[in-house]
């Protein structure tokens, strides 16, 4: 079997900003060809990092090497990556065609060949036609795929892509997810995508770091990472879940360190229900139920802490009799307990 | 040379440096290096017996500035420049005014281009221009005639100390010239404070029960001041330095900016004249310090 | 003044303003007036008649040509020197953050902050120290000096608007620092620039303060203006020549403020 091959690795990367440390020892590898996601709020580094990436901002210490090569001095307009901008970045003054023409224009590209890969690359974004057009012109959408484009034309080894859909209305941006993961695949280049929106991440990635506070928290695949969470904050930042630490973990696992229990892993029992052997149970008091269609949200109240437990409505409604305020049993399975580390 | 781009691209420290090296240099030599001689020459004295420059520390300049004659000079400046900054200031409040709370945007556009236009004509002509208003042929008397008020302006004329043969010989009829040089000035920085002033607070404060006067009082006036002290700093300064008025309007007489004039001339006294230049210097700077502090800046 | 309809002035306020904007615009008016006026020695009001030939005399008046050239000359050299110094020192301050930043930004505007007086006399002093001869050139030094400074306020405007991800998508898309000024900074800061350019023409044209100190025996045309106000038989040649320029100063002004509404307006 081969190794992949490696399109980005990061050794001991970090960027201090006199006493802040934007990003702090990063160590990352990015195989070729795959879709990876940077996730993480804001101020975490992810940005930082892929501006490192990039070649706009300089390391404080540490290396970045690209398909082998070390970059860390080599300037962006001698880097085989190309970015597409947050707010897209387009030459105002320009029109679309020579705005996805300036990579071949400035490497001096003859016309014609120019026009051409103009036309294909306005087909594969679907805006045929659009040549002609000014920026200011077109809608968020648009501009977004024609920034796409502009990157795309110079076939870079890496596309680096900072939260290109933070701008555009929730619809909008679903269809441009399934738009992009499907050009990523036509063209098999390697994307780094940086977002903050974890659900985003989840869909589109084949991979996801996650920022906190200038380091990475935990690299995976999405399933690895919703279904074996490392830390508490890895867990509590994609999807939801329940920490059960200090005198209740002791008392389950007999030691006082913190775990994690997804909301769906967690059934809601009447108080005399039978209990399996492998599993927890906890007696409790339902503080709230919503509903939310195909699910059924409660938050339940055990011993001052509070846990929220999500069921499909299909088996929560018929066994429902729970009134707000109504005892009840909740009830898991040992094995889907997750252990946090430094929670 | 592709090789040096890149290393200023990964040392911007450096590429800072030789960006500014150029008009940095300008600057400093031409400018800072001036104002330095400037300082320095203050400090030398004119030996009376040869005429010539004594390249030797001593306050004789400084000293001579407080001489009766001198000193004069020195208050009269400061007095026209007082007055000009009042009177500009209470004509320049009205047309503001207006401008941040009446007018449309069109109608905005429209002032404001009225307040520039002659800010962007020559000043020079602009000046001369009221040497022929002013004159005892001209406008202004022909208009005194038709209304009957020959007798008012002739009993200013008649008025001591501001008063002079004609109204384009006298210090009454510089004030006239300098409040309307400066008077853009003035409307500029009051206009930007009022338009700060949220709509919201007058409504407020009638709702709470105050009457029109009372909430200009106490409201609108408050709010304006910083526009109106970020106005004064240019009329004021700009009238402590300003030689070409009182000497077109007047026969040169004595303002700091002709006196400065006068000695670096013919008299070849360079360091009193740069003595002299000192004094708006100090008192501007003063100025400024006391502006920051009622908050003109901001307004700026 | 009626606070309760806000949106009504009252008569007074409209009057006031419209008396201070009629105080603030008729003199120029009265000038181009007077360039006409047959009288040849007073400046009696209303004009007893009107007649073009002071424009004829005006022109055939060598000192006002020379004038004329010299003021041309001395505003076009020192506006290409303030375009070279104002741009550069715009690149430089407009996005660094360094020690002594503040100072240098303070420093940069001095030059126009001050009193003309100032200016002059400190250029006149530092020639007297370096015994220098008064001529053209320190005229232009002295011009250039403030001058720069129009085109600096222009350009950093300019370019602190200006999407700085634009210039890191340039290089990002492999363009040298040089061809991202030349495809993207220049277009993006041209009319300020032209703007900046035209101000400084202007205000060197019109300057005559700083001038005064620095010419020798030559003559820009505000100084020429100046010393024809002594010679009461000149006076209507006087005023054509203030009309020439009003105009002269005028019309770039307008140009410039015409550049930089168009784009502030997009």
């Amino acid at each position: 079997m081969t190794a992949r091959a490696i399109a980005v690795r990061l050794r001991g990367l970090s960027r201090h900003f006199g006493d802040v440390k934007a990003l702090d020892s990063i160590d990352l590898e990015v195989n070729d060809g795959e879709f990876f996601s940077m996730l993480g709020p804001s101020g975490s580094g992810k940005t930082t990092c892929l501006r490192l990436i990039a070649g706009f901002e300089q390391p404080t210490t540490g290396t970045i090497e690209l398909h082998g090569q070390q970059v860390a001095d080599v300037p962006p307009y001698e880097r085989d990556v190309n970015t597409v901008f947050q707010d897209y970045a387009l030459f105002p003054h320009m029109t679309v065609a020579d705005n996805v023409a300036y990579g071949l224009m400035v490497r001096r590209v003859a016309k014609s060949e120019r026009e051409k890969r103009v036309r294909e690359m306005l087909d594969m974004v679907r805006l045929p036609g659009f040549g002609g057009r000014k920026p200011s012109q077109l809608s968020g959408g648009q501009r977004q795929r024609v920034a796409l484009a502009r990157a795309l034309i110079n076939h870079p080894k890496v596309l680096l892509l900072d939260e290109p859909l933070g701008a555009l209305d929730l619809k909008l941006r679903q269809e441009m997810q399934v738009e992009l993961k499907a050009i990523q695949r036509e063209i098999g280049i390697t994307f780094i995508f940086v977002t903050h929106d974890q659900e985003e991440a989840m869909t589109m990635s084949d991979r996801i770091a996650v920022f906190n506070h200038g380091k990475i928290e935990q690299v995976g695949t999405p399933y690895e990472m919703y279904e074996n969470p490392h830390t508490r904050f890895v867990a509590e930042f994609i999807g939801t879940t329940n920490v059960v630490e200090g005198e209740m973990a002791r008392t389950i696992h007999g030691k006082s360190a913190a775990y994690a229990i997804r909301p769906e892993r967690i059934v809601l029992c009447p108080p005399d229900a039978d209990v399996p052997l492998d599993s927890v149970y906890l007696t409790g008091v339902i503080r709230d139920v919503t509903y939310l269609g195909m699910m059924t949200r409660c938050t339940v109240e055990v011993n001052g802490s509070v846990f929220t437990v999500i069921e499909p409505s299909a088996q929560a409604r018929p066994a429902f009799g729970y009134a707000i305020g109504a005892a009840c049993v909740l009830v898991w399975k040992r094995e889907h307990m997750r252990p946090l580390e430094g929670a | 040379m592709r090789r040096a781009v890149n290393f200023l691209y990964a040392h911007p420290n450096a590429a800072l440096l030789l960006l500014l090296l150029l008009p940095m240099a300008w600057l400093v030599i031409f400018y800072l290096g001036s104002l330095s001689a400037m300082v320095v020459q203050s400090f030398y004295s004119l030996d009376d017996f040869s005429g010539r420059v004594i390249p030797e520390f001593s306050v004789f300049s400084y000293q001579e500035l407080f001489s009766p004659a001198n000193f004069d000079v020195v208050l009269r400046t400061l007095s026209m420049a007082a007055a000009v900054t009042l009177a500009s200031a209470v004509i320049a409040f009205p047309l503001a005014y207006f401008m941040a709370r009446y007018a449309s945007a069109r109608i905005k556009g429209l002032l404001f281009l009225g307040v520039m236009l002659p800010l962007w004509s020559s000043y020079l002509v602009r000046v001369y221009a009221w040497k022929l208003i002013l004159a005892n042929e001209g406008m202004i008397s022909w208009g005194a005639e038709q209304l009957g008020l020959t007798g008012v302006l002739n009993w200013i004329l008649s008025l001591p100390v501001i008063g002079g043969p004609s109204l384009s010989f006298s210090y009454f009829g510089m004030f006239i010239v300098f409040v309307y040089i400066w008077l853009p000035y003035m409307v500029l920085p009051i206009n930007a404070a009022l338009e700060r002033v949220p709509k919201s607070l007058t409504e407020a404060s009638a709702d709470l029960g105050g009457r029109p006067r009372y909430t200009f009082r106490k409201v609108v006036l408050p709010l304006a001041f910083p526009g109106i002290v970020a106005g004064s700093i240019f009329t004021f300064s700009l009238t402590l330095g300003d030689y070409i008025i009182p000497s077109i309007i007047g026969d040169s007489a004595r303002f700091i900016g002709s006196a400065v004039l006068l000695y670096q001339g013919t008299a070849g006294n360079l360091p009193l004249a740069a003595a002299f230049t000192v004094v708006p210097i100090v008192i501007m700077g003063a100025y400024l310090l006391l502006a920051r502090r009622l908050g003109a800046f901001d307004a700026l | 003044m009626r606070f309760s309809d806000m949106h009504r002035a009252g008569i007074g306020l409209k009057g006031a303003t419209a008396a201070v904007l009629i105080f603030l615009n008729f003199p120029i008016f009265v000038i181009i007036l007077y360039a006409f006026t047959t009288e040849e020695a007073s400046f009696r009001f209303p004009p007893p008649g009107l007649t073009t030939r002071w424009f004829g005399v005006l022109l055939n008046r060598t000192d006002f040509w020379d004038a004329l050239g010299l003021s041309l000359q001395v505003a076009l050299t020192a506006t290409f020197a303030a375009i070279i110094l104002g741009t550069l020192i715009a690149a430089a301050l407009y996005r660094s953050n360094f020690f002594g930043k503040e100072v240098i930004s303070l420093f940069v505007i001095l030059p126009i902050a001050l009193p003309g007086i100032v200016t002059g006399i400190a250029l006149r002093s530092a020639i007297g120290v370096l015994d220098l001869q008064l001529s053209t050139w320190t005229i232009i030094i002295g011009h250039a000096t403030f001058c720069m400074v129009t085109v600096y306020n222009n350009v950093v405007a300019r370019l602190r608007r200006m999407q700085h991800s634009q210039v890191e998508a340039s290089m990002d898309l492999g363009a040298t620092p040089i061809q991202t000024f030349r495809y993207v900074i220049f277009p993006n800061i041209a009319t300020a620039l032209l703007a900046g350019a035209f101000l400084a023409f202007a205000l060197s044209f019109d300057e005559i303060i700083v001038t005064t100190f620095t010419a020798g025996q030559q003559d820009t045309l505000p100084i020429w203006i100046f010393s024809q106000l002594t010679r009461p038989r000149d006076r209507p040649v006087t005023n054509v020549a203030a009309v020439f320029v009003i105009g002269i100063t005028l019309i770039p002004i307008l140009l410039a403020y015409r550049y930089t509404r168009d784009v502030s307006e997009n």
